[in-house]
């Protein structure tokens, strides 16, 4: 792994009454879409507010691009973004108005300012609405405003909190496209989310945090594989059940399982996509077509509900 | 500090635009002064005695005193719009900008201070149609209309202490007109303080609204009391010096 842009060394952070966070420690890749999931209250929000430096942790160090956010607390400011479920914009700003606030806030100078503004509205498809006040703006519109204000400067690290909560199915995709640019242009973003489906198609490498602790971690796919092997499902009208067994066992026979009363087989996928090619391939070849072929993964969701334990209490610190 | 300074301009006119782009709040919160001045003025100031300025309208003993209370009323906003900012996450945005965190609080009670200027002008031009003249020549009446922004000022910070304790911009507002009343009424704002009982004049006597009241009805009409303009600045002083460390504490603990 190349050096880590953020690296989190046994950080507790204490509130009154709860520990949001106990002696987490953990590194992230440069350049990453690096996703943080776990139920309410497990310390997500807490991290988050923590690397951007909105809090500071009761033991522990985190560095973020080799500065400490404690002691180096500005300088971080000056290289990070945050944006979030809340959408932090003024509703009685035009898009305009807030984007060159940000950057004024940011010490750039007038024209940058003036320019990038212009760029950002373009670049998020709100030039037509910059001078409108925020108030009339759509919520996927608010998102993506909050987002363009943390690209005033160009960020090494950006933090997302939920980003997309609340936010339609069409409105969501939309977004998750614009936090693949931030990525491809070489900013490393760290989000926050309930939604496991879009942890697992947005993020490279996923956290997963429960009671204040990492539950588990890895890829979307490491992850889910931990849970076992994909299996693919095949269903045979009856006149082709006999032939397709045949077919089936001469794959794989030790592993097949069969369930009579739903007239499907089981095969696991050892090798994943490449087994369920190597099967569709020999129906092919044996002039059958099954009725329904299907490659069954442990979603995200199954690794969520077998890793963490029961609801805690709400925190302070979501 | 040359970061702060700007900072603090840019948040200032933030919150300024605000206000300009809620002009039915601004509305508003002028009409509830003007209210109390007319309800006041015409049905209070027949009954109330008005000891030593027997002969002039009752709106000469008024105008002065609902100056300093509108300036006193216009800082509970001051609480109310950082607990507004800290609810909807602006103050987590702000905080994450390489900025003063002196710049985000200077700039709340700076524009509210301003708001008052404009809310003070008002007033003033409704005392003037009900009668009311200025007598000290223009300097005073500057000084005046200065006293009462500054007056207001230290009580935004208190109202700021306020409103990051309790967080929660409806609480905020609540909570706000509970420390204000018993300083508003207890006052020599309506009535002369002589005529209150003499335990409740112990506090009536001293406390700062009855000294600004005092200092603006000086240098507005030459009544009340020329120690009073300078006990008023002792107070905004004493004011400022303890809540604006306790809400800068309250600030950074709030984040």
């Amino acid at each position: 792994m190349a050096k880590p842009i953020i690296r989190v060394t046994n950080v507790t952070k204490q509130f009154s009454d709860v520990r949001a966070l106990d002696n987490l420690s953990l590194e992230i890749e440069p350049g990453i879409i690096y996703g943080l999931i776990g139920p309410n209250g497990a310390g997500k929000t807490t991290l988050v507010r923590l690397l951007a430096t909105l809090i500071t942790p009761t033991s522990g160090s985190i560095e973020v691009a080799g500065l400490d956010v404690v002691r180096q607390a500005n300088e971080v400011r000056k290289i990070i973004g945050l944006a979030g479920q809340y959408a932090a914009v003024d509703e009685f700003l035009t898009g305009r108005e807030t984007l060159e606030m940000v950057g004024t806030l940011y010490h750039l100078s007038k024209k940058v300012v003036r320019e990038r503004a212009v760029e950002l509205l373009e670049q998020f498809s709100l030039a037509d609405a910059a001078d409108r006040p925020a108030k009339t703006y759509s919520g996927g519109m608010h998102r993506r405003l909050d987002l363009a204000a943390s690209l005033m400067i160009k960020p090494k690290v950006m933090f997302l909190d939920e980003p997309t909560t609340g936010l339609d199915p069409r409105t969501r995709r939309e977004l998750w496209e614009v936090i693949r640019g931030l990525a491809r242009d070489g900013t490393t973003v760290l989000l926050t989310t309930q939604y496991l489906d879009e942890a697992d198609t947005l993020t490279d490498y996923i956290t997963l945090i429960d009671h204040g602790q990492i539950a588990a971690q890895g890829t979307p796919s490491d992850l889910k594989r931990t849970l076992g092997a994909d299996l693919i499902e095949i269903r045979f009208t009856p006149k082709d059940a006999a032939a397709g067994r045949r077919v089936l066992a001469g794959i794989d026979e030790e592993h097949l399982i069969e369930d009579v009363i739903a007239g499907t087989f089981r095969l696991p996928a050892s090798e994943g996509s490449k087994t369920f090619l190597h099967v569709a391939q020999a129906f092919e070849k044996a002039a059958i077509e099954p009725e329904e072929i299907s490659l069954h993964r442990p979603s995200l969701d199954d690794v969520f509900l077998a890793m963490t334990g029961e609801p805690k209490t709400e925190g302070k610190g979501e | 500090m040359l970061n702060f300074l700007g900072d603090t301009v840019t948040l200032t006119r933030r919150n300024l635009m605000r206000i300009r782009r809620t002009p039915q709040l601004l509305f508003f919160s002028s009409v509830q002064p003007v209210m109390f001045l007319l309800l006041f003025n015409f049905v209070f100031g027949g009954a109330v005695q008005r000891p030593g300025i027997d002969n002039s309208a009752y709106i000469i003993f008024l105008l002065p005193g609902i100056l300093a209370q509108t300036a006193l009323f216009g800082s509970i906003q001051t609480g109310v719009g950082m607990a507004q900012d800290i609810s909807k996450g602006v103050v987590d945005r702000l905080s994450s900008l390489p900025i003063s965190r002196g710049a985000i609080v200077a700039g709340r009670t700076l524009a509210d201070a301003a708001r008052n200027v404009l809310v003070v002008s008002i007033m003033i031009g409704v005392g003037t149609l009900l009668g009311f003249r200025f007598t000290e020549g223009w300097l005073a009446a500057f000084g005046a209309i200065g006293l009462a922004i500054l007056f207001g000022f230290a009580f935004s910070w208190i109202s700021l202490t306020f409103g990051l304790a309790v967080k929660d911009p409806e609480t905020a507002q609540v909570a706000g007109f509970l420390w204000t009343f018993p300083i508003v009424f207890a006052s020599s704002v309506f009535v002369p303080v002589e005529t209150m009982p003499t335990w409740l004049q112990y506090f009536s006597k001293y406390q700062p609204l009855t000294q600004a009241v005092d200092a603006m009805r000086h240098l507005t009409t030459g009544g009340g009391s020329p120690e009073a303009v300078l006990r008023t600045m002792l107070w905004v002083v004493a004011i400022v010096a303890i809540f604006a460390p306790i809400s800068a504490r309250l600030f950074r603990r709030a984040n």
